[in-house]
């Protein structure tokens, strides 16, 4: 009962034939050309990005007055980008974007868009990232931490959500972002984390992912947010990982880079929201181990009362034997002791292959798809998808990766993340130090 | 862009009204980065803007400067924050407002803070804006099915002011144009779980699967039928294993012997849990091995995880886990 010849082709596969045919084209194209030329494909353009990059810190055009609310967002992305790659940007850019960031900072906690915009969570996420990501005991001690509590309290919904800010809208996001913030400030507490987990759990839909709201379609940026969030507060195993896992592997498609839902196209923006999720299930193993030997019992992965009250991850072992804040305080550190007992349950390769050939633009910067045009947040979502494919394979922090784990030549390789804030490893662990003793 | 309701599109700083105005500039630092080389008549907006805003001068030329300031950059929120609040004062028609809205969301279907607006507009309105709502989202989506913020918003407005009783056929005809729209399957399934004219998932499982099955057949390649049928049967594992209907859709597939790797994938979870395969299922998945693999699988979920990871080689890595993670008793 074959009818496919019959039917004219749908608005999805209409899209979905044009994009592969323009991916398989570049790919073709590799193949075409000669070794030298290949070679330059292969590469990261790093000196290109980094113009790119550090001319967007210095100077916009008028085009990006739509970006007006959004600028401690393009510091993070650049200044991500430009730490991702190696490099860092000169004193008086740090001090310069230090002095800016404290101007979006709101007197009553908390960080707009830009100077004198009302606080957003979004935008505190951001500005704390990039100053994270600045590094330094400056930047470092330009966040007032207390005002970025009592701004989180007030985000607070009744229902255990959070707002974006004042009566702002309510979805997966503003949780990661809230959550985020006040892990990696240490500041995170019973009050904050009361209810956020009830309202993941009624986000994660039929399909396995997590939608933005309860009843919205799954959707790879709210999985990774809804996923990071669960990790940061210890409820992780309320999750059914293994429908989520089994959702999120499907949306890598042949092209080699994520889509963002189920029947929608590639986006190298989702390198990082579905490639990074797989980052996190690789140090869950243990929890998903539980999870499926429940399936196996007969029962039902999620409902039994040892799997709801306890947890086997070491990292978040004992959670319950201390009150207060301090339970809280080091799973983000913890985490990363998780050796990754599992292979990636994605195709690392395939995923660089997609970034460097399809998302990567030989003039600076990185875009959605062919077609597009590059942008501040694609490259830095792409180089930071890239980063935690090239690191899949490694069991722990301190072993770089093998050459057969990048793709292209091995200067390619970036620097590590840490997977739950996506900053470079090394600049978390100063901020974890700098905001565990201050 | 409508001027004619805003007065002349004459500067701020020439237009009479707003005379008594000191302008209030951006407070960007000597040494700003990431600067924005605003336009004239951004950066003049902007600065009346934040004069009403800092002195919360909620009032007729605040709204207006408001919709300026909206037009230049969507993206705005304490504009639109601010927007609420002069609405709220002046107790204005947010019927009108509405229609303010949908011009906006023309150019910018894909912006938080319009549908965020949105839904604070309806929720004021209650239910004299159910069908407004319903036609808006609809309107959006036939320019863009897969809308994420017009789904959401649709859903609010059937959850809080209701307007449920033409929505599954709302599904059934996008599903009739795309098949492929997984929206439109999310949609599906939030109706028939939540529509109070429907008698829930138990309820509507056995018409629903009927109509999965279908499409299913039409399209084996579309993943969107596959993740609903098994959604149909969420928390209940075991009636899902027990259906007829999901063996044999699978089976038929796999006999046809093209597009296979969702048939496949559901036949191990299948058989995860608990499933008994007659022998017609292990000729069909012996159908499908190539020469190169393990012929001497005798457990059946073995044999399709290796044929996965030949036939799907993108997860390779993941059926190479689900091999190594059968449970103890599969067939």
């Amino acid at each position: 009962m074959d009818s496919s010849e019959t039917r004219l082709p749908t608005v999805t596969q209409r899209e979905q034939w044009m994009v592969e045919s323009q991916v398989f084209q570049m790919y073709e194209l590799l193949s075409s050309v000669p070794r030298n030329a290949q070679s330059v494909l292969l590469e990261l353009q790093r000196d290109k990005h980094i113009e790119f990059l550090t001319n967007g810190l210095k100077q916009l055009g008028p085009s990006f007055c739509v970006l007006d609310a959004n600028r401690p967002w393009l510091c993070y992305w650049i200044l991500h980008s430009i730490a991702l790659l190696g490099d860092s940007v000169d004193d008086e850019l740090e001090n310069n974007t230090i002095d800016f960031l404290s101007r979006c900072q709101d007197p009553n906690g908390g960080y707009g868009g830009g100077p004198g915009q009302m606080p957003h969570l979004a935008t505190t996420y951001a500005a704390i990232n990039a100053l994270i990501t600045l590094g330094g005991h400056r930047s470092l001690s330009s966040i007032n931490r207390g005002k970025v509590y009592t701004f989180l309290q007030r985000m607070k919904d009744p229902s255990g959500a959070f707002r974006m800010h004042d009566a702002g809208e309510m979805d997966v996001r503003a949780c990661y972002t809230a959550i985020s913030v006040a892990s990696v400030l240490n500041i995170l507490d019973d009050e904050l984390v009361k209810g956020v987990g009830n309202f993941i759990l009624s986000c994660q839909t039929y399909e396995g992912g997590i939608s933005g709201e309860p009843g919205s379609e799954a959707h790879g940026g709210y999985t990774f947010c809804g996923l990071a969030t669960m990790v940061l507060i210890g409820e992780v195993n309320r999750l059914d990982l293994t429908s989520l896992i089994d959702w999120v592997v499907f949306r890598q498609g042949v092209e080699g880079g994520f889509q963002g839902r189920t029947n929608k196209l590639v986006d190298g923006c989702y390198s990082f929201w579905q490639g990074g999720v797989f980052a996190l299930i690789q140090k869950l193993h243990s929890i998903i181990e539980e999870q499926l030997r429940l399936l196996d019992a007969g029962g039902s992965a999620i409902d039994s009362p040892q799997i709801a009250s306890t947890s086997c991850h070491s990292g978040q072992r004992g959670l319950h034997d201390t009150s207060g804040s301090a339970k809280f305080s080091n799973i983000g550190f913890n985490f990363l002791e998780e050796p990754a007992e599992m292979e990636p349950l994605f195709h690392s390769i395939a995923l660089q292959q997609y970034i460097i050939l399809c998302s990567q633009l030989q003039e600076g910067g990185f875009r959605d798809k062919p077609g597009k045009h590059r942008d501040y947040y694609h490259t830095c979502y792409c180089l930071s998808g890239l980063s935690v494919a090239q690191y899949s394979y490694s069991k722990d922090a301190d072993s770089p990766p093998l050459p057969r784990a990048v793709f292209g030549p091995y200067s390619n390789l970036l620097e590590p993340i840490h997977p739950l804030y996506n900053v470079i490893m090394d600049l978390y662990h100063e901020a974890h130090e700098f905001f565990s003793t201050s | 862009m409508e001027w004619k309701e805003e007065g002349e599109k004459r500067p701020l700083s020439q237009r009479p009204e707003w005379s008594d105005v000191t302008p209030v500039p951006q407070d960007d630092g000597p040494n700003p980065v990431v600067p924005i080389a605003y336009k004239d008549d951004f950066t003049e907006t902007m600065d009346y803007f934040r004069a009403v805003y800092f002195a919360d001068e909620r009032s007729l030329r605040s709204l207006h400067v408001t919709a300026e300031a909206i037009h230049m950059n969507a993206g705005n929120y304490t504009v639109w924050h601010f927007r609420r609040l002069i609405l709220e004062a002046l107790n204005a028609d947010l019927h009108e407002e509405l229609n303010f809205i949908k011009k906006v969301a023309n150019g910018n279907p894909k912006n938080y803070q319009i549908w965020h607006h949105r839904r604070w507009v309806a929720e004021k309105l209650g239910s004299d804006a159910t069908s407004k709502e319903l036609d808006f989202t609809k309107k959006i989506l036939s320019l863009d099915a897969k809308n994420y913020h017009a789904w959401s918003h649709r859903q609010w407005v059937l959850q809080e002011l209701g307007g449920w009783e033409d929505e599954l056929a709302y599904c059934k005809q996008l599903l009739e144009d795309d098949i492929f729209n997984n929206s439109a399957w999310n949609q599906r399934y939030f109706v028939i779980t939540k529509s109070p004219f429907l008698g829930g998932l138990e309820a509507m499982r056995e018409s629903e699967v009927n109509y999965t099955v279908g499409a299913i057949i039409a399209k084996p390649e579309n993943e969107s039928p596959w993740r609903y049928l098994r959604g149909l049967y969420k928390d209940d594992a075991q009636s899902w294993v027990n259906d007829p209907q999901v063996s044999s859709v699978c089976l038929t597939v796999l006999s046809a012997k093209r597009n296979t790797v969702f048939a496949l994938s559901t036949l191990l979870d299948l058989l995860c849990h608990g499933f008994q395969p007659s022998q017609d299922f292990i000729n069909a998945v012996d159908a499908l091995k190539t020469p190169d693999l393990d012929q001497s699988d005798s457990n059946l979920a073995t044999a399709v995880c290796s044929v996965l990871g030949h036939m799907d080689p993108m997860r390779v890595n993941y059926w190479a886990w689900r091999k190594n993670k059968l449970p103890a008793q599969t067939a």
